[in-house]
């Protein structure tokens, strides 16, 4: 197959295209550009496309550079900004693989002649009959199927995950077997297009050059009595702790924001707790699944999975559990294999 | 030109469009370098008989260069190429008297960037390409002190109305210098007449058939004073580019220098023909297709173009692979190609800007060479264009 393979300059994906290389495949490497900038700190840097090109001269493989920062400023970067004007806490990962690399790349991979596009996501793509299914990564501590949960059938079909099979650890191996310069570079961790320098101050300066931040307060959710006040209504993610002003001896989490009117409910981690999430937006891998079915959702990259079922306008869980903020993705899985997923309302 | 393929392979045919990136180097350039690369390697600066040669070749060179380039031996400072020559004019003007540095919005970054950095007033284009004399005349005061306009545009190919530059400056700032960024023009322009009243000129060796990494300015006798040094060190290039003389470059641009010029009208009429059967060809193949700017304002060899609903980097790719080497906006650190800031200027805006694509000829350029090209790029247009429509 001629199998266009996105390089992020990391060990996984170097290792996506080394296998699919010595499995006969005609490989072309391909990184992204999508931002640039001092937060420039994940797929695109110029040190990790040196990486990408050299792992690519080192396999024998040709390498492109594709600028898709217009479509990720517009696709992912904008809705991220408008998510927390309007109180809600995006997952920018999970709408770069929907809209960029799952959409655009794999857009444009077809219309280059490619038959498949390859990443170096730790998820699984399997082929079942004529139906593909979405599985979580070899490697329980590494699987990436979260960031993957908004995608559906058709965007998979033409998709290869080459290390999906494999643990981090025998990635790293096999990147030292074939030898490629990329085998003990760390793992990115971050937002890319967010600088974790802390003289930058992340996610808030991020913010506050490109929306009016709020001065808000914090109230006590059963009382209503006014605990504290805070600098930025748009920062608070439902479940926080951190920067409430809780000066009393109970730990105080944020349980609801409303925009509005600026305020944060606080209360303690009971307080916390509920039975279910209700979805804004819901989105089946495949076939829908009927209310009632029992499945397991997870409702961070690399969270622990709940037990739940599907209700007609989210799910309930099994047990009572920390709410979900609204606007996290929420994947739902049946077994390791993965069924939908719901955007929190 | 026979070019090896995307993988290697040799003996596949092929098509080198992208001279206004680089050129072959000549083999008089070539030629001309090698002895000074081996037996002839002395630092012309020494005291001793094979310094002595090295000086004499560099002396050589550089009568060449002023002949070329229509001015005195001792005006030509020879540099790293043309962003060294292009910051030398502009910082080293600034730097040494201050006032106001006027330029285009087209100028290649050489000229902007170290312009933007001193706080350049930056002049507004034609939606041709041409920098647009009305505004320039606005933008000009008694406090500019350099005023630099390209010659030729390195993106859209357009040639630069540089008498009338030069007339504006002279009337509404009589004390800047001009400068011209003359890189793309030496192939195409008689430089020597078309920039004699120019202060300061660049020019690069690799665009005409020298070697990368080398280059000059034209310090003009007006200029002299008026212009400092921007790195410090020995007193090489009179005080004004200090550092050991490239003599093996610095010959082997001359060699360039002296049979370009000497081929150039020849040059100039056959690349026209064959610049112009290309982009006939390619208009009756793919009948959308849009010529960035008018053939008779733009240099022999730029065919610059865009397929409306054809983003440049797909359509690259797939020319890339069938062996058509071109160029889209300009690429930066990383390798990807940015929306061109020429196109901006030009009043570009929205999916037009990512779909220009650059075709830049040279003097060695053939018939076969185009006519492969042009099929190569119908095909990849008609391609990408089919897909689109069914698109997703």
């Amino acid at each position: 197959m001629r199998v266009l393979v996105a390089m992020s300059g990391g060990v996984d994906s170097s290792v996506a295209a080394a296998l699919l290389v010595r499995a006969g495949h005609e490989v072309v490497g391909a990184t992204l550009k999508l931002w640039g900038g001092s937060g420039d700190s994940g797929c695109c840097s110029v040190a990790d496309v040196d990486d990408a090109r050299r792992v690519a001269d080192e396999l024998g493989i040709e390498h492109r550079v594709f600028n898709f920062s217009e479509e990720f400023s517009r696709d992912v970067v904008e809705p991220y900004v408008a998510d927390h004007a309007g109180g809600r806490t995006p997952n920018p990962c999970v709408e770069c693989n929907r809209a960029v690399k799952f959409g655009h790349l794999a857009v444009r991979a077809r219309r280059l002649g490619f038959d498949a596009v390859a990443t170096g996501h730790h998820a699984r793509v399997q082929v079942a009959g004529p139906r593909v299914m979405l599985r979580r990564g070899a490697d329980r501590q590494k699987d990436q199927s979260y960031v993957l949960s908004t995608l559906r059938t058709p965007d998979l079909e033409h998709v290869l995950m080459p290390v999906g099979d494999l643990t981090k650890t025998a990635v790293r191996e096999l990147a030292r077997q074939f030898g490629l310069r990329t085998a003990a570079k760390p793992d990115s961790q971050d937002v890319c297009f967010i600088s974790s320098k802390p003289s930058e101050m992340g996610r808030s300066a991020f913010l506050a050059e490109r929306i009016p931040l709020h001065a808000g307060r914090v109230v006590d959710v059963t009382t209503g009595a006014e605990l504290a006040t805070l600098d930025a209504i748009e920062l608070v993610t439902v479940g926080q702790r951190r920067g409430l002003g809780a000066a009393s001896g109970e730990r105080r989490y944020a349980v609801r924001v409303d925009i509005a009117s600026a305020t944060v409910f606080a209360g303690s981690q009971a307080d916390l707790l509920t039975n279910g999430v209700a979805f804004g937006a819901r989105s089946w891998f495949d076939e829908p699944l009927d209310a009632g079915t029992a499945i397991e959702v997870q409702v961070s990259a690399h969270g622990e999975p709940r037990p739940a079922v599907v209700t007609a306008g989210g799910v309930e869980f099994a047990r009572p559990a920390r709410r979900v903020a609204p606007g996290q993705v929420v994947a739902c899985y049946v077994g390791d294999v993965v069924v939908g997923s719901g955007i929190a309302a | 030109m026979e070019h090896s393929g995307p993988d290697g392979r040799t003996g596949s045919r092929g098509a080198y469009l992208d001279h206004a990136a680089t050129t072959p180097m000549r083999a008089e350039a070539v030629a001309a370098m090698l002895p000074y690369c081996t037996a002839e390697f002395a630092n012309p600066s020494g005291v001793h008989a094979a310094a002595r040669r090295a000086r004499r070749a560099l002396d050589d060179a550089r009568d060449e260069m002023a002949s070329v380039l229509g001015c005195a031996p001792g005006e030509v400072v020879f540099t790293s190429g043309g962003t060294e020559a292009d910051n030398l004019a502009v910082l080293g003007v600034h730097g040494r008297v201050g006032g106001l540095v006027v330029t285009s919005a087209i100028e290649h970054d050489a000229v902007l960037n170290p312009a933007r950095r001193v706080g350049a007033r930056i002049v507004g284009v034609t939606a041709q390409g041409v920098v647009d004399l009305d505004a320039l005349a606005l933008a000009l005061d008694e406090t500019a002190t350099l005023v630099s306009v390209m010659a030729v545009n390195n993106e859209v190919g357009t040639v630069q109305p540089l008498d009338d530059v030069v007339a504006s400056v002279r009337r509404a700032a009589p004390r800047a210098l001009v400068h011209s960024d003359a890189v793309q023009a030496v192939v195409w322009r008689d430089v020597a007449v078309e920039l004699a009243e120019c202060d300061l000129v660049s020019v690069s060796a690799h665009k005409f058939g020298g070697p990368k990494g080398v280059g000059a300015l034209v310090v003009r006798r007006r200029a002299v004073g008026a212009l400092g040094a921007i790195c410090a060190g020995g007193g090489q290039e009179r005080g004004l580019r200090p550092g050991t003389e490239n003599v093996a470059g610095i010959v082997a641009m001359a060699a360039a220098a002296r049979a370009t010029v000497d081929e150039r009208a020849g040059a100039c009429a056959r690349t026209r023909r064959l610049r112009d059967r290309f982009l006939d060809g390619l208009t009756e193949a793919v009948p959308g297709m849009v010529e960035s700017a008018p053939r008779d304002l733009t240099a022999p060899g730029h065919a610059h173009v865009r397929f409306p609903g054809v983003a440049a980097e797909e359509l690259l790719f797939l020319i890339d692979e069938a062996g058509v080497a071109a160029s889209a906006g300009s690429a930066c650190s990383s390798g990807a190609i940015e929306p061109s800031h020429v196109l901006r200027a030009m009043g570009w805006r929205g999916p037009a800007v990512r779909e220009a694509v650059r075709f830049t000829l040279g003097p060695a350029t053939t018939e076969a060479e185009i006519d492969f090209a042009a099929d190569v790029v119908a095909a990849a247009a008609a391609s990408l264009t089919g897909l689109d429509a069914m698109g997703d």
